[in-house]
């Protein structure tokens, strides 16, 4: 197949898999936290826009949610299917940690999301946000352990090898293993970051279409406080990440800045650009600032970090890859700090709901969250390269034994398979997004039936999505419109009764 | 000796792959009965009969597969690698019934069937390679050492493929039921008519089981029909005559509509099956090779997972039993449900 062996192919389906999968908790984890601050916002003021906003996002969140379950139950089994070698070798310690998400996670999202999403009329206000909530922190606790998991095979600790497997020797040394603080960290903020962006990014579009509400002033300014808050945290804390590496898998960071050799005397610089050459090893065509490296990395004038050459061939990653998707991450970031220090400046006098160009930036940040998540991960996991268990189990000796065309058949099925499911997905995403918030009756929210007919309050029906071009394009008349605002005619569809095609 | 750690995991997971057939089940008997009702209104009932809970229900898939790999992580590697194509159909299908449930009432008029077809499609993929995977798994893998050593189609055999149908009426039985219990009206009456020639269906998947397996496997055949185990194992055949009995009555009786008998049958009948194969493969977990015990991880790890696992899964089913609660009661066509 193309010259891939069935060790590349079965990476490649895993890469191909998992990155599909982070998308979607990237923005669940940001949108269920954002939802339980919406519904605690309303259960205090009980201001209309709160509701509003509450159960426009939910739409999304359902639907982002529902891309992330079924993604995410063939994360579970991939690790078994494409790495047998891997569990056998080290399931004794992954096994109860995935275990040990399901239960206190899993478990949990999926218990009170269906409240959450259908229950509104069904339980009391105290109920329902507390099915929020129980969603929200679900998301928080399967973080914690997936990355408990992942950090674990980055610097693995607190294990010994018996009978050529394995074994755990001290649980809280496996899970507290020396990335993991930092690694939780670093993808938690990610991932609010990530979903005030995109919150942003809509209330950008219904201001520059014109659609100027309460509803799409909050959410703007709200994500926008967001930004401002977090995305200079983030930046300290890949700083912290970043030393922890330096400590932990220095060939990793040498391979992150391009880094091949040590000249005595002569400092570390930080290169803004250039392209390593696996073969020549060297840097190509590197321009950077003398002694920023040095400075950054070891806090002195001219210290030194360790370097490729000091790794011998085979225990190298691809720096190529990795000095180039770091620079994505970090110029993403950097952005997003500029991002929000530009809304602070336009705030006084409310210009950030008014500035054209302003709102054009905030659109088009959007989907960096996505991106620099994606590229911090590749950078995170080629860098691991040529390990899986990092120093111990190598990616080569993990695989299972499968034939090349089994798995180019498989990768092929998953290809397509993603490209329709996940493609619809983000076009249904993103109608609902061009669509904005709408009017939500409290009190009246009226008891629906089946379908998207007449049920409001079940948010995967409640957008008609028939006409969102018009709709929501005069809100003012949509007030005057009873049924409008329920996002439906309010009638039974003429062909309810006709079969399917 | 006090506890074995290793058979506690072993009944764990046994439970988790059951409670993922029973409920999982029902939600996928519903995709293949959408080409028996054509309606749209029909259609959105039926999902609105799951959409609240079908995401829980295959949350027990995800505890069979973690729990299999903290407990036994040689038989994860060795069934799931041997395994690899009809797991990845199965996946696949899942993906494409999951996104359904949220797609089709999103998608305008015109795509709207798209989902349908969707919903259908990835039931019945899921559905028949779960059977396949089961019926493969109790063919037997081929094993070499620590390893999986077959070849990648071993699955295509006549008794997988058999079993991948038996696990689509078994599951459409189950989803019939369900709407019976949970709808009213003209959906009601006709779920009841469905049921009854998939109720006769699964009667001879089972027959043919029974007698398919001691024949292929003369170790079953022994541990079947030798005394005492046969005392023990007698009444299994009459409870299956038993509740298929009250099955079909219930069905069948015109004073009154049938309501929640049908379903609780047939979950009676997909235990008796279900754990009659637990009994002719005891105590291997990956048959004909692997005992348990040859499979299990450290005690360091099943103990770890055990404590927490014990404490939590009865919390589990109170906080799952109170949201199938919230959401009680038959789903109407017209004033309703969420
Ligand atoms: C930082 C967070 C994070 C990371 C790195 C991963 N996941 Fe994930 N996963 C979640 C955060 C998450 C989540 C937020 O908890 C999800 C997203 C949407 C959802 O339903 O829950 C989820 C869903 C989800 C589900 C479905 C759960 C259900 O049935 O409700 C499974 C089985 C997995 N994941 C498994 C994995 C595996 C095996 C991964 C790695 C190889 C992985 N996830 C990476
Ligand atoms: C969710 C965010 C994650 C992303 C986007 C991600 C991305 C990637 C990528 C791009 C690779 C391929 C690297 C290469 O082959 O050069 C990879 C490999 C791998 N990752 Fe991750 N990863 C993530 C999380 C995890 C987690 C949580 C685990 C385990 C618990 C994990 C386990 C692995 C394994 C086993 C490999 C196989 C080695 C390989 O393919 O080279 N990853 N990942
Ligand atoms: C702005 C300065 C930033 C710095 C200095 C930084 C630093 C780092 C470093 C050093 C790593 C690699 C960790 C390893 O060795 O494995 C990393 C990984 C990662 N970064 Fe960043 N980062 C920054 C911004 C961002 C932003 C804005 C996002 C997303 C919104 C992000 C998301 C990630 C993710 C998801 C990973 C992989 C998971 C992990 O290892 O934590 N980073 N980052």
């Amino acid at each position: 197949m193309f010259g891939l062996s069935a060790l590349d192919l079965a990476r490649i389906q895993f890469a191909f898999t998992i990155s599909f999968h982070i998308i979607f908790p990237a923005i669940t984890i940001g949108m269920a936290s954002y939802l339980a601050v919406l519904e605690l916002c309303w259960l205090r003021t009980k201001r209309q826009v709160y509701v509003d906003l509450y159960h426009f996002w939910l739409k999304i969140f359902a639907v982002t949610f529902g891309m992330g379950v079924v993604s995410g139950i063939v994360m579970a089994y991939q690790i078994g299917t494409n790495w047998s070698y891997l569990s056998e070798f080290a399931g004794s310690i992954l096994g109860p940690i995935l275990s040990y998400e399901v239960l206190t996670a899993f478990f949990l999202e999926a218990g009170f999301l269906g409240v959450m999403l259908f229950g509104w009329n069904r339980v009391g206000p105290a109920l329902h946000f507390a099915a929020t909530c129980a969603v929200a922190i679900g998301t928080l606790i399967s973080s914690t352990w997936i990355l408990a998991a992942n950090s674990w095979m980055q610097t693995p600790q607190g294990y010994a090898i018996e009978g050529g497997r394995m074994v755990p020797a001290d649980w809280l040394a496996i899970v507290f293993n020396p990335s993991f603080p930092y690694r939780l960290l670093h993808m938690v903020i990610a991932a609010y970051l990530c979903t005030a962006l995109i919150v942003a990014a809509g209330a950008a579009w219904q201001l520059l279409k014109r659609r100027d509400n309460p509803a799409v002033r909050k959410m703007l300014s709200m994500a926008l406080w967001m930004i401002l808050i977090v995305a200079p945290i983030q930046a300290v804390v890949g700083d912290f990440h970043g030393l922890n590496t330096l400590k932990h898998q220095p060939v990793k960071l040498a391979a992150m800045e391009g880094h091949w050799e040590n000249e005595p005397g002569k400092a570390v610089p930080l290169l803004l650009f250039g392209i390593p050459d696996m073969e020549e090893e060297r840097t190509k065509y590197a321009v950077g600032i003398p002694h920023l490296g040095s400075l950054i990395l070891t806090h002195t004038w001219d210290g030194h970090i360790p370097a490729m050459k000091d790794f011998p061939r085979e225990d190298r990653p691809n720096s190529l890859i990795v000095f180039w998707s770091f620079r994505l991450m970090v110029g993403l970031g950097l952005l997003m700090i500029a991002l929000g220090v530009w809304s602070l400046w336009l705030r006084r006098g409310g210009r950030i709901f008014g500035q054209r160009l302003f709102l054009r930036f905030v659109l088009l940040m959007g989907p960096a969250g996505l991106v620099a998540i994606l590229a911090g991960w590749t950078t995170t996991e080629v860098g691991r390269q040529p390990w899986v268990v990092y120093g111990v189990l190598r990616t080569a000796d993990a695989v299972s034994p499968h034939g090349a065309g089994t798995l180019a058949l498989s990768l092929a099925l998953f290809v397509v398979a993603y490209m329709f499911v996940f493609g619809a997905g983000t076009a249904y995403v993103l109608r609902l997004i061009r669509k904005g918030p709408q009017h939500f009756e409290v009190h009246k929210a009226p008891e629906g039936g089946p379908g998207e007919g007449r049920t409001p309050m079940r948010p995967l029906s409640a957008a008609d999505v028939q006409d969102d071009d018009e709709a929501g394009a005069v809100p003012d008349q949509l007030d005057r419109h009873p049924d409008m605002r329920r996002g439906d005619p309010g009638s039974a569809h003429p062909d309810d009764n006709k079969p399917e095609r | 000796m006090g506890i074995d750690t290793t058979v506690i995991w072993a009944v764990i997971i046994f439970f988790a792959v059951f409670m993922y057939v029973l409920l999982d089940g029902f939600d996928l008997g519903i995709g293949m009965l959408f080409p028996f009702t054509p309606k749209k209104r029909d259609r959105d009932t039926m999902m609105n009969t799951v959409a609240p809970v079908w995401d829980g229900n295959e949350t027990w898939l995800v505890l069979g597969g973690e729990g299999l790999l903290a407990a036994f992580p040689v038989a994860y590697a060795i069934i799931l690698s041997g395994l690899y194509l009809p797991l990845i159909f199965m996946l696949i299908g899942l993906v494409f019934r999951g996104v359904a449930f949220e797609f089709r009432f999103k998608a305008k008029e015109h795509e709207r069937h798209w989902w349908d077809k969707a919903f259908i499609g990835g039931s019945v993929v899921a559905s028949f390679f779960q059977g396949v995977s089961l019926g493969a798994f109790l063919d037997g893998i081929a094993v070499s050492g620590r390893s999986y050593a077959g070849g990648p189609l071993d699955w295509i055999a006549p008794f997988p493929l058999l079993a991948g149908v038996g696990v689509m009426i078994a599951y459409t039985l189950l989803g019939a039921t369900w709407l019976v219990m949970k709808t009213e009206g003209e959906l009601h009456a006709r779920m009841v008519q469905v049921a009854r020639p998939f109720a006769l269906m699964l009667l001879a998947a089972i027959v043919i089981v029974s007698i398919w397996t001691p024949l292929r496997d003369p170790a079953v055949a022994d541990r079947w029909f030798t005394f005492p185990n046969i005392v023990f194992l007698a009444p299994v055949p009459v409870l299956v005559l038993v509740f298929m009995t009250l099955l079909l009555r219930s069905l069948g009786r015109k004073d009154r509509e049938p309501h929640r008998l049908p379903f609780v049958a047939a979950l009676a009948l997909i235990f008796l099956g279900y754990s009659g194969m637990a009994i002719s493969i005891w105590p291997h977990i990956v048959p004909p090779a692997i005992t348990i015990w040859e499979a299990a991880s450290p005690p360091a790890s099943q103990g770890f997972a055990l404590v927490g696992t014990l404490f939590i899964l009865p919390i589990i089913l109170m906080y799952t039993a109170w949201s199938y609660w919230v959401f009680r009661g038959k789903v109407k066509a017209d004033a309703g449900y969420h």
